[in-house]
Order: C-alpha cells, then sequence, then structure tokens
C-alpha cells in the first residue's frame, strides 16, 4: 500500500452539523421566552488574559461603556422590568460607569448580579466598589476555575489563585457567602482545557469540602460551564490541536432537553456599545439579537415572546450535557 | 499497519458487541453500574480506573481515563499520584517475590 492509498484511507477533517439543522433534525425550534434578565457587558477591559476568554478581554483593550451608553441601558432597565441584572465585562470593577450602572440600575430590579474575576475587585483602589457592592446587596458571581494552584492559575495567569483566594476571605469577611448575611456569592467554575466540565453537584461538593479545609472559604452556589470555543479560547484550541476533538466533543453531547432552559430563551445582553444580543457569547460572535442590529435607546421593552434568537455552532456549548443556564 | 493503537478506534469499542450482542449489553451495563456514583464518588472510581489503565497499560484506557478524570474535577498533581500509587503497588509486587527468591536461594546455597 503506498502513501496516497493510506491518505485516502484516513479519516478526514470533518465539520460539525451545522446548530440549526440539529435543532431542526430534532423537531426543536429555539425562540424567546419571557425575558426577564438584562445582562450589561461594560466592555472588554481587564486585568487579567485568561486562556479561555470567548471575549478577547485583556488590558490592552479599549472597547468600553460610555457613560451616555450607561444612560441609555438605565433607561432601558426603567421601562423593561427585569427580575434580575447581570453585569459583567471583560473586569466591570475596571469600568468608572459601572458605578453610576449600580446606582441606577439597583431601584430598578429585584437583583443585581456582578461577574469578578476576584483579582480585579481587590487590587488596592477598590474599596469604594467594594462597599457599594455591599451596601446594594449586589449578588457576586466569581470565577474561580480549580481548587487546584497550578490548573487555576494555567487558565488564569501565574499568581492568579492565590490572590483570588484572598479575595474570596475578604468577601467572606465582608459576610458575602455567609449564609445569614443574605449576601450571595457564586461561583462559577469553567475547566482548565479542552475538556467538559465536571457534573455541577459533584463539582460544588467538592469545592465546599477543599475551600472550607484549606482557606476556610464559604461561598452559596457553584456553576459549571464549558468554556466556548470562540476568541482567546478557540485560538488556544486551534494553536494545541484541540479545536476538532473539543467541536466532537460538544456537538456528541448535545442534549435536546437543555433546549428548554437556555439562558438566551430568557436573557437580553447589551454590549458596551449599546447593541443588543442574544447572550454574551453572541457578542464575541457579532451576532445581533435575533440578527438585526438594534440600539438599547431604540427598546420600548424587553424582547417579546417568540422572538427569533441567533444561532451559531458555539451554541452547543450551551447544549452539552446538563446545559448551560 | 503504522501501529496497533490508533486514538480513532476508541469510539469503536461498543461495535464489539456486534457478534455477541447480548454479552456486550451485559458487559456494558455493569460498566456503566460500576462508574456511577455510589459508595466512591464518580471522580475516585475514575482516578482507580486510570491508575489501572496504568498498570494493564492500556493506552485506550489512559486516554480514556485521563479525559475522564479532568472531567470528575480531578487534576494533573491527583492524577500523577494515583499513577504512582499503582507504580508503587506494582513494583512492591516484584519486590516481594524477592522473598521467595531469597527462601530458595538459601534453600539451594551452603
Amino acid at each position: 500500500m503506498n502513501g496516497d492509498a493510506l491518505q485516502e484511507i484516513r479519516p478526514t477533517e470533518r465539520t460539525p452539523e451545522p446548530f440549526q439543522q440539529t435543532l431542526l433534525r430534532h423537531g426543536l425550534n429555539l425562540e424567546r421566552g419571557k425575558t426577564t434578565i438584562l445582562q450589561v457587558n461594560v466592555g472588554l477591559l481587564c486585568n487579567q488574559t485568561c486562556h479561555h476568554c470567548h471575549l478577547n478581554a485583556g488590558s490592552g483593550r479599549t472597547e468600553n461603556m460610555d457613560s451616555e451608553t450607561a444612560d441609555a441601558v438605565i433607561a432601558y432597565a426603567g421601562r423593561s422590568c427585569f427580575d434580575a441584572i447581570d453585569i459583567t465585562g471583560g473586569a466591570p470593577e475596571l469600568n468608572l460607569n459601572t458605578f453610576k450602572l449600580m446606582e441606577g440600575l439597583s431601584p430598578l430590579t429585584q437583583k443585581i448580579m456582578f461577574r469578578s474575576n476576584l483579582t480585579a475587585l481587590d487590587d488596592g483602589k477598590r474599596d469604594d466598589l467594594m462597599d457599594l457592592l455591599r451596601e446594594k446587596r449586589v449578588h457576586i458571581v466569581a470565577s474561580l476555575p480549580s481548587i487546584n494552584e497550578a490548573q487555576a492559575d494555567a487558565q488564569r495567569g501565574e499568581g492568579i489563585f492565590r490572590r483570588s483566594i484572598a479575595v474570596l476571605r475578604r468577601l467572606n469577611d465582608m459576610g458575602y457567602g455567609q449564609v445569614e448575611s443574605g449576601l450571595v456569592l457564586d461561583l462559577v467554575c469553567n475547566p482548565a482545557g479542552a475538556f467538559l466540565p465536571a457534573p455541577q453537584e459533584q463539582l460544588s461538593k467538592r469545592f465546599r469540602e477543599v475551600l472550607m479545609k484549606k482557606w476556610g472559604i464559604v461561598f452559596n452556589n457553584l456553576f459549571a460551564f464549558a468554556n466556548v470555543p470562540l476568541g482567546r479560547f478557540r485560538n488556544w484550541l486551534e494553536g494545541t490541536g484541540n479545536l476538532e476533538s473539543y467541536l466532537e466533543r460538544l456537538v456528541s453531547n448535545f442534549n435536546a432537553c437543555a433546549i428548554e432552559k437556555l439562558m438566551c430563551r430568557t436573557q437580553v445582553s447589551v454590549s458596551w456599545d449599546g447593541y443588543l444580543y442574544d447572550c454574551d457569547f453572541n457578542i464575541a460572535k457579532g451576532l445581533h439579537m435575533g440578527k438585526e442590529k438594534i440600539h438599547v435607546s431604540e427598546m420600548e421593552g424587553p424582547p417579546p415572546s417568540g422572538s427569533p434568537i441567533a444561532v451559531g455552532d458555539h451554541c452547543y456549548t450551551c447544549t452539552a450535557g446538563t446545559g448551560f443556564t | 499497519m503504522e501501529t496497533y493503537y490508533k486514538p480513532e478506534d476508541l469510539p469503536k469499542f461498543p461495535e464489539m458487541g456486534q457478534q455477541a450482542p447480548g454479552l456486550s449489553e451485559k458487559f456494558f451495563d455493569y460498566y456503566n453500574a460500576v462508574f456511577a456514583e455510589g459508595a466512591l464518588t464518580e471522580r475516585e472510581k475514575s482516578l482507580i480506573a486510570l491508575a489501572v489503565a496504568h498498570a494493564v497499560q492500556c493506552p485506550y484506557c489512559i486516554d480514556a481515563f485521563t479525559r475522564g478524570c479532568l472531567e470528575k474535577g480531578s487534576n494533573l498533581e491527583e492524577m500523577t499520584e494515583a499513577v504512582h500509587v499503582v507504580t508503587a503497588i506494582r513494583g512492591g509486587a516484584s519486590l516481594v517475590h524477592g522473598v521467595q527468591m531469597r527462601n530458595i536461594a538459601e534453600k539451594l546455597s551452603m
């Protein structure tokens, strides 16, 4: 058998079935339910350059929400009655308009969530922000990929794990994560590599045991999410030869039952420039809400039930296993 | 044949059921039950499987359970220790047979 013949029988690179086609094959139609959550991405500036970031956020990024757009977001929330508002980035700590957003949004909703990478929250310049979070009883959602230092640092940068642990302890001291305080501290765990997350319940139990035993840290809930093959994470997958097998892993774990609870059915995301998307991953992909470019100032209220949701192959991430809700 | 072990063969494992579906079904039912959460967690069972995979030197099992351990929340430090555990047992099993060697040698020697 010569070399050419060998070439013929080698498997060729496979591209996954388009996500929309998979939905059709399962008789599924992905559309909005009642939109109850507003997610606000204040920009791509970040003090970390994590390998798994779908937005390529980092210290050199200049795409950040300005004061005028923050006003437009507050006005939109005022005419929309969202149950919860979720502030994210980048590192939202680094955008000065985050203060304005929290002050303006907190009277307009029952719950404000604030996504933090932890290190940006406690860099010696954010005591006023920490006070504001506590005063407004903002629900903190903090990233902690692993209870193993090497694994966490491999994803987020050298020394990040120890700094994150120090900030978690400080948050606990402030009452965050303590059951009786009502100050909620949730953790988000993304795998440190080209593999799927552990089952959420099992991971939560283990994090709770180890964080308490080693560092006396408590938290409320842990959410385990798969990494989305976009942005810096996609580049990493490509560079390490893991892209094809990772995509296959996501596709082969497609769970039709996860569709009903997908976050894009109940959430609308506004990007740093004020345009609307069905989720934060679609911001990274440049897929506008329902494939229409609409500015937050043009919206009269939440997008209506039954509105279409823009999808792409990255959506397989949210339907893998138990899903991304 | 380039190699006896090819990564793309691993997903073909269920094909072993084609000529003996009844036996295969029994095996995979048992296999899945063994790895389900029980008195030991799924994570702990995957670590044991990874260690044994090294003892039996099965590349398919090493591939599957390395990923499996990571996806159950284990880290490289824990996985490396698990491999050392099985290495210690394997090495110890060889070494302890030295007692037999000594017994025989003593019997034969003046």
